[in-house]
């Protein structure tokens, strides 16, 4: 029997494929296109007609696209000769070129959201209208931004040094800051940082890797069937998913082990502390405050000091939480609805219910203001 | 990325310094600035930073429920005192500071004698998505 169709597979096969064609001589932009023409090939034939070997097929038929289209580029142009109709039998592409492929694609000349484009679309083998799609543009938008992505990075040597912490920062942006359209780019984000941890030895890609599974294992219990945001104070911690924990956990320790603290292992270790409570009231606090504290050590991140903030406020009294808050600029997102939480903690409901309501205002996101309003209306309907 | 929505009034805007009414404009200078529009829209577009366009016409009503089994009560048209949005475009771009950069850019689209009009444009930013991490 062979296996049955999965998507999936035929989409974590397309780095290789890529790394394959352009060591035979494509140039990184032509090769992209013909291992996306393979794949659409590969989605209409693959389910009636599986191939023994998927990931032959696949640059077999990737070459020949680029051969075509090479061809007819020369004869357009009326110059050399064809080339030669047979490929060349290359090596078969290891961890190393789809190592590089993630490098030459989150590469620190292009903007983030050329990398993160650029990245679902040739690791990712996403195509391009879905990305447009997952990131509310038209689909000539998104061609466009993924267009530009290819000519700024067809300068860069392949066999370039990469850097590891623009790749993570990219698969994080896919991670943190997709919409939830029909591409679930966090599930996406979790696939390619895992097929990422493969092909490199690296506590903070284990530590991005932890991090994503411990967030994603919330998300069933994240958003009430309403649609609204529920905060983790009040989750259903049942309807978190246990395998994804335990794979997030395990994960984790064994990074810290390596003792390469880094910016996500630290991210992922309060998470990892969230996940390990059984109601939100048992969470350990004060562990949770000392990994902020790693956390802006390493990373002198305003958003951490603000998390922090409320640890402290839990751990210490809301009094405490506010004296760590007040060395803060205001001028920080969320930080009107961190004061808000702190101060009602601290008894000050009038002050909560006033700053709850400013923090609305700030919100960036609608889900965040209707829950914001929900708290300032709360406070405000209880008094007297 | 963050979303942003540049407006353009008819009226309601702060005056801008080139402020002679269109009607009053030759109309190589009305093909001047069209053009500059559409080469703007064109430029975002080939940047990657396009999400769509549209203009509105200067008419329309209120329009408010008036009861169960009635139709819906109207007022209009629009007083001319009245706030007027005359069209609007949602770029997709990098930073805050890049929406106030291109908003700049389209508000000195060339008006009478082809000179900039200094339009005051009204830059909005779109709701986003909530992120997944947060703690």
């Amino acid at each position: 029997m062979e296996p049955s169709f999965d998507p999936a597979v035929v989409r974590s096969l397309a780095p290789e494929v890529l790394a394959i064609l352009v060591r035979r001589g494509a140039d990184f932009a032509a090769g992209e296109d013909a291992v996306q023409e393979a794949l659409v090939e590969a989605w209409r034939s693959w389910p009636d007609d599986p191939p023994r070997d998927p990931k032959g097929w696949l640059v077999t038929v990737a070459w020949r696209r680029h051969l075509d289209a090479a061809r007819s580029e020369v004869s357009r142009r009326r110059r050399e000769e064809l080339v030669d109709a047979e490929p060349e039998p290359g090596p078969a592409a290891g961890a190393d070129d789809s190592l590089r492929l993630y490098f030459l694609c989150a590469h620190p000349s292009l903007t983030p959201s050329a990398a993160v484009a650029l990245t679902l679309r040739a690791v990712g083998g996403l195509t391009t209208r879905q990305i447009a799609e997952a990131y509310l543009v038209p689909e000539t938008t998104m061609a466009q931004r993924i267009v530009r992505a290819k000519r700024t990075v067809s300068e860069v040597r392949l066999d370039e040094a990469g850097d590891v912490a623009t790749v993570l920062r990219t698969l994080y942006l896919v991670f943190n800051e997709g919409y939830s359209g029909d591409v679930d780019l966090a599930a996406e984000a979790i696939r390619l940082t895992r097929q990422l941890a493969a092909s490199i030895d690296h506590p903070e890609v284990s530590g991005l890797l932890a991090l994503m599974l411990l967030h994603h294992a919330r998300r069933p219990a994240r958003v009430a069937p309403d649609g609204r945001l529920v905060p983790l104070a009040e989750q259903d911690r049942t309807q978190w998913d246990t395998s994804a924990i335990t794979e997030g956990v395990d994960l984790l320790q064994s990074a810290l082990s390596r003792d390469r603290l880094g910016e996500f292992q630290a991210q992922a270790a309060v998470a990892a502390l969230h996940a390990d409570a059984p109601t939100f009231e048992e969470t350990d606090w004060v562990q949770v405050v000392d990994w902020y504290d790693e956390l802006v050590e390493l990373t002198d991140n305003p958003v951490a000091r603000l998390n922090r903030a409320v640890a402290v406020g839990h751990a210490d009294g809301g009094r405490a939480g506010l004296a760590a808050l007040a060395q803060l600029d205001d001028s920080l997102p969320r930080h009107s609805a961190v004061a808000a939480y702190l101060h009602e903690m601290d008894g000050d409901v009038a002050t909560a219910a006033r700053l709850y309501a400013q923090a609305a205002m700030r919100a960036t996101n609608l889900a965040e203001r209707d829950h914001l309003t929900r708290q300032a209306a709360r406070l405000n309907t209880a008094r007297p | 990325m963050a979303k942003y929505l540049l407006l353009k009034h008819y009226r309601g805007a702060p005056a801008a310094k080139n402020n002679v009414m269109m009607d009053q404009w030759s109309p190589e200078e009305i093909s001047a600035h069209i053009q500059y529009m559409n080469d703007f829209a064109d430029r975002r577009r080939e940047a990657g930073e396009l999400v769509g366009e549209q203009a509105l016409a200067p008419t329309g009503l209120w329009v408010s429920h008036d009861g169960e089994g009635r139709p819906p009560a109207t007022d209009g048209p629009f007083a001319e005192t009245k706030d007027l949005i005359a069209g609007f475009m949602i770029i997709d771009v990098e930073t805050p500071e890049r929406a106030i950069e291109l908003a700049g850019e389209l508000s000195a689209a060339p008006g009478k004698n082809g000179e900039p009009i200094h339009e005051w444009l009204e830059v909005r930013p779109l709701y986003g998505e909530p992120p997944l991490v947060q703690d």
